[in-house]
């Protein structure tokens, strides 16, 4: 059993290790350049956004509509810290610091409004998310309106990479205890799950937290690589934004997320220039999705390796028997 | 003093609009649990209606009002049953995805045809460009238009919430509605009225606001369209005077912030207000607190 | 002792009082039936007991190694932590998770590794997560469902999904156990198979069991006593024999055959 477990540990990072590797080397060789480069930092950052969400919202089953105020808690932290300190670990601290006030945000509106349930808890976080952005618009240190420009540029393509896998590889570890199934079984029937000894007010405010603290992530990426922040960023269009990612990918399926990010992502760089009919496309998938497959792209399944060892197998059965 | 009266005339004004707005909100929501974003988009579609009906058709303000709530009548049924109605027995949440989605393929199709600029209303001529003068206070005739709108129109919702059969029909739909079923009630025809006067008032609201705010945009109707549920929140969702308690209180509340704080914040205050009365009382000033069954 | 004494235990909703004054009291070890016609509250009861519902007035008494606690009013969770656990009328697994992890859902509250070790997956997590996969398969194995416990629970077939149940509430590790009519919907040969196991589990676990039930061969043949109530009060408390010849209870069911069982 161990071994088991320790080979496809060894699979897995060796997978992860040769996208890495083969995006870097297209990079190098210049066949990504800097408009597909921004593409694919978009990718990463809205996995990591995606993939949060969804610990909240698939897993926990925590309708959040305000991922993008946490995110620009992150982003903003991170970039006036940075400013201060241009250098690496200026960065560095920058967004673990993002990341841990918006976790810690992310606690304080948890806390109360997490009793509230689906609907009235959705309109919640978006007017937390609403008042986030109006403090922004008026604080002197974030410029208000006109916004944050020229933030020291730190984030590469290996950071972003790096960072995206790390908050993958947590949150699905995280998914994979005992304190991850605590939260799936609030989503599952809370009233049981009370019943069985789950607190579950302490395992959604953990969920929300935790959430809200890769959405940090998510903003100081987006900060740093971008360098230029401001409020309208990071209104309610974005919550939908990522809300579309999760929805499409599947409630509760990680892999379904990062699929449904790199296609969104292809999507909206061909209708980049029409930004009008890309929100008419968003919101037909919405409402086309809901009435014809609610469960998304993936349902509540995951891709894994012995998925695409089953599919060669098959093909290959397939291709001896013709 | 008189400023705090102008201002209390003006929280009144806007509040009426809200309420307006709120109603449309409560009634849906009574009805099928639902938070019906779209409604907020109504009510922009039937800002541009009256615009239209202004402009290019020339219409004077009564009849443009009726076809701007005419139409909305029609769209709100329409949304019902296009996207609502096949969503019945799916999840809440679902249900709120696809609302979203509405809403935003309203708010951009809309920008995709009329453009995103904002457009200014025709000049109001005659009466409703008066002003009066009582005391030392100013009184626009569109804010006696609004507030003399929104009570006959209330008036008339109330009579027929309460005197006529598809009002009952809605109070016992909102309550059980599969009993409401067992009796004889046609819940679907029932539903799709809830939204056909919801969406009515909404578009009112719009053209009220057009000519009191005189500039509509395709996304005019999100912000108010909030504030008009944390309205419908505050009174007690579900319950139609809680709206207009509700409307008229966030209208106030409003104007005071701007009137007497910092402007800046005046949409943030009405958020604070949201989280601090779902926290303190989610069921809202009117409403009773439920419980789950086991 | 008394390990759950109940004492002048009241809920009223709006005008409505769904359980008036009920005061029972139940000995370690002992298997105890509620009974009472449709509506009679014993399932408020049982929401009062398990802190789904906050009681009116009233208190409740868990009495553990001589040390007492009043539990009424206290988060369901934090009830179960106490050491009461308890299963549903209408079935409430986590219908879209395996028999497995319903299990180990109920077993969290005795974990003891933290965030840090569940985000790395750290020695503790391992050691801790194949402890209780062990312990979650000891359980599953009382009841048979070892096999399925990859399956989701909303595939199995209706009566193992209220071993299921049993199973869910046994991890918790109780000291009292509320069933809440187990064996609805089960044929007499299952109703037989599950009482039983209700007599095996309650040996092993040294479990106090507090049993609601409309099977009337059940209570009678297992139950050591048996409260009846009726209007939200009870209306009688004995031995099976008692209960059979009790006017009162039989006026209460009048129409339903509680002599015939």
């Amino acid at each position: 059993m161990k071994n088991i477990f320790k080979h496809s540990a060894l699979q897995k990072f060796i997978m992860i290790l040769i996208t890495y590797a083969a995006i870097q080397g297209l990079i190098s060789a210049g066949i990504i350049d800097d408009y597909l480069q921004a593409t694919l930092a978009t990718i990463c950052i809205n996995i990591v956004l995606a993939v949060s969400l969804n610990l909240i919202t698939g897993f926990t089953g925590q309708f959040s509509l305000g991922h993008a105020g946490f995110m620009s808690i992150g982003a903003y932290v991170c970039a006036i810290i940075t400013i201060n300190n241009p250098t690496a670990v200026g960065f560095i601290m920058g967004i673990i610091a993002g990341a841990i006030a918006a976790a810690l945000i992310g606690a304080v509106v948890g806390l109360p409004t997490l009793r509230l349930r689906g609907d009235y808890l959705a309109i919640a976080t978006l007017g937390m998310a609403e008042i986030i952005k109006i403090v922004f618009l008026n604080l002197e240190i974030t410029n208000g309106a006109a916004g944050l420009q020229g933030i020291p540029q730190f984030v590469n393509w290996t950071w972003m990479f790096v960072f995206t896998v790390a908050t993958v590889l947590i949150i699905t570890n995280f998914l994979k205890s005992s304190h991850g199934r605590a939260c799936i079984s609030i989503r599952e029937d809370e009233i049981a799950a009370e019943s069985m000894g789950i607190n579950t007010t302490k395992y959604k405010v953990i969920s929300f937290t935790l959430g809200a603290f890769f959405a940090g992530i998510a903003g100081g990426l987006y900060a740093s690589f971008f360098f230029f922040l401001k409020p309208d960023l990071f209104g309610f269009l974005k919550s939908v934004d990522v809300l579309v990612i999760v929805v499409l990918g599947g409630l509760g399926s990680i892999s379904g997320s990062i699929i449904a990010a790199v296609l969104l992502a292809v999507i909206s760089m061909f209708l980049q220039s029409f930004s009008e009919v890309r929100m008419i496309i968003y919101a037909l998938l919405l409402i086309i999705l809901m009435l014809f497959r609610p469960q998304g792209l993936m349902g509540s399944k995951e891709i894994s390796l012995s998925v695409f060892k089953k599919l060669g197998l098959k093909s290959k059965t397939r291709k001896e028997e013709s | 003093m008189e400023n705090f009266l102008q201002q209390v005339i003006n929280g009144i004004s806007l509040g009426s609009i809200y309420a307006l707005i709120a109603l449309g909100y409560t009634m849906v929501y009574g009805i099928i649990k639902l938070i019906n974003f779209a409604h907020c988009d109504v009510y922009m579609l039937g800002a541009y209606i009256g615009y239209f009906c202004m402009t290019s058709l020339k219409l004077g303000f009564f009849p443009s009002m009726v076809i701007a709530m005419l139409v909305c009548t029609v769209i709100g049924v329409l949304i019902e049953k296009i996207a609502y109605k096949p969503l019945r027995n799916a999840t809440r949440i679902a249900v709120l995805i696809t609302a979203i989605g509405v809403s935003l393929f309203i708010e951009y199709g809309t920008m995709f045809f009329v453009k995103a600029n904002v457009r200014a209303y025709p000049e109001m001529t005659g009466f409703l460009a008066k002003s009066f003068a009582v005391g030392g206070l100013k009184i626009t005739a569109q804010q006696i238009l609004i507030v003399i709108s929104t009570i006959i129109l209330m008036a008339m919702l109330q009579f027929i919430v309460k005197k006529t059969k598809v009002g009952k029909a809605m109070r016992a739909v909102s309550l059980d509605k599969d009993a409401a079923e067992l009796m004889g009630i046609n819940v679907n025809s029932t539903i799709s009225f809830t939204f056909a006067i919801g969406s009515a008032l909404a578009g009112a609201a719009g053209v009220l606001v057009g000519i009191y705010y005189n500039s509509i945009d395709p996304l005019m109707g999100v912000i108010p369209g909030l504030k008009a549920f944390v309205a419908a929140v505050f009174g007690g969702i579900g319950i139609i005077p809680g709206a207009m308690i509700g409307g008229y209180f966030i209208g106030t509340v409003e104007v005071f912030v701007s009137g007497y704080g910092n402007s800046l914040y005046k949409d943030a205050v009405v958020f604070a207000i949201l989280i601090l009365i779902l926290i303190v009382k989610p069921a809202g000033l009117l409403g009773k607190n439920t419980k789950e069954k086991v | 002792m008394a390990i759950l004494t109940v004492k002048d235990l009241t809920k009223s909703f709006g005008g409505l009082t769904a359980v008036s004054k009920v005061n029972l009291e139940l000995e370690q070890g002992e298997l105890i039936g509620l009974i009472g016609p449709n509506g009679a509250g014993k399932t408020t009861a049982f929401n009062l007991l398990t802190g789904v519902y906050e009681p009116t007035s009233g208190s409740i008494t868990l009495t553990k190694n001589g040390v007492s606690k009043e539990i009424q009013g206290m988060k369901p969770y934090a009830v179960c932590k106490d050491g009461l656990a308890r299963t549903f009328q209408n079935i409430r697994l986590f219908k879209d998770l395996t028999v497995l992890d319903n299990v180990r859902i109920a077993m969290n509250q005795n974990v003891k590794y933290g965030l840090i070790s569940s985000f790395l997956h750290l020695p503790s997590y391992l050691r801790a997560e194949k402890e209780l996969e062990r312990k979650s398969i000891e359980l599953l194995k009382i009841f048979h469902l070892e096999g399925k416990k990859d399956e989701l629970a909303r595939n199995l077939p209706y009566g193992e999904q209220r071993h299921l149940e049993i199973v869910r509430a046994l991890a918790t590790e109780p000291s009292v156990l509320l069933l809440d009519e187990p064996a609805a919907g089960m044929n007499p040969a299952e109703t037989a198979q599950l009482t039983d196991l209700i007599q095996y589990i309650r040996k092993q676990f040294k479990l106090t069991i507090l049993l609601i039930e409309h099977d009337m061969s059940l209570v009678m043949k297992i139950c050591e006593r048996i409260y009846v109530l009726d209007y939200g009060q009870v209306i009688a408390n004995g031995t099976p024999a008692e209960i059979r010849t009790n006017k009162r209870v039989i006026e209460a069911y009048l129409g339903e055959e509680v002599d015939n069982a």
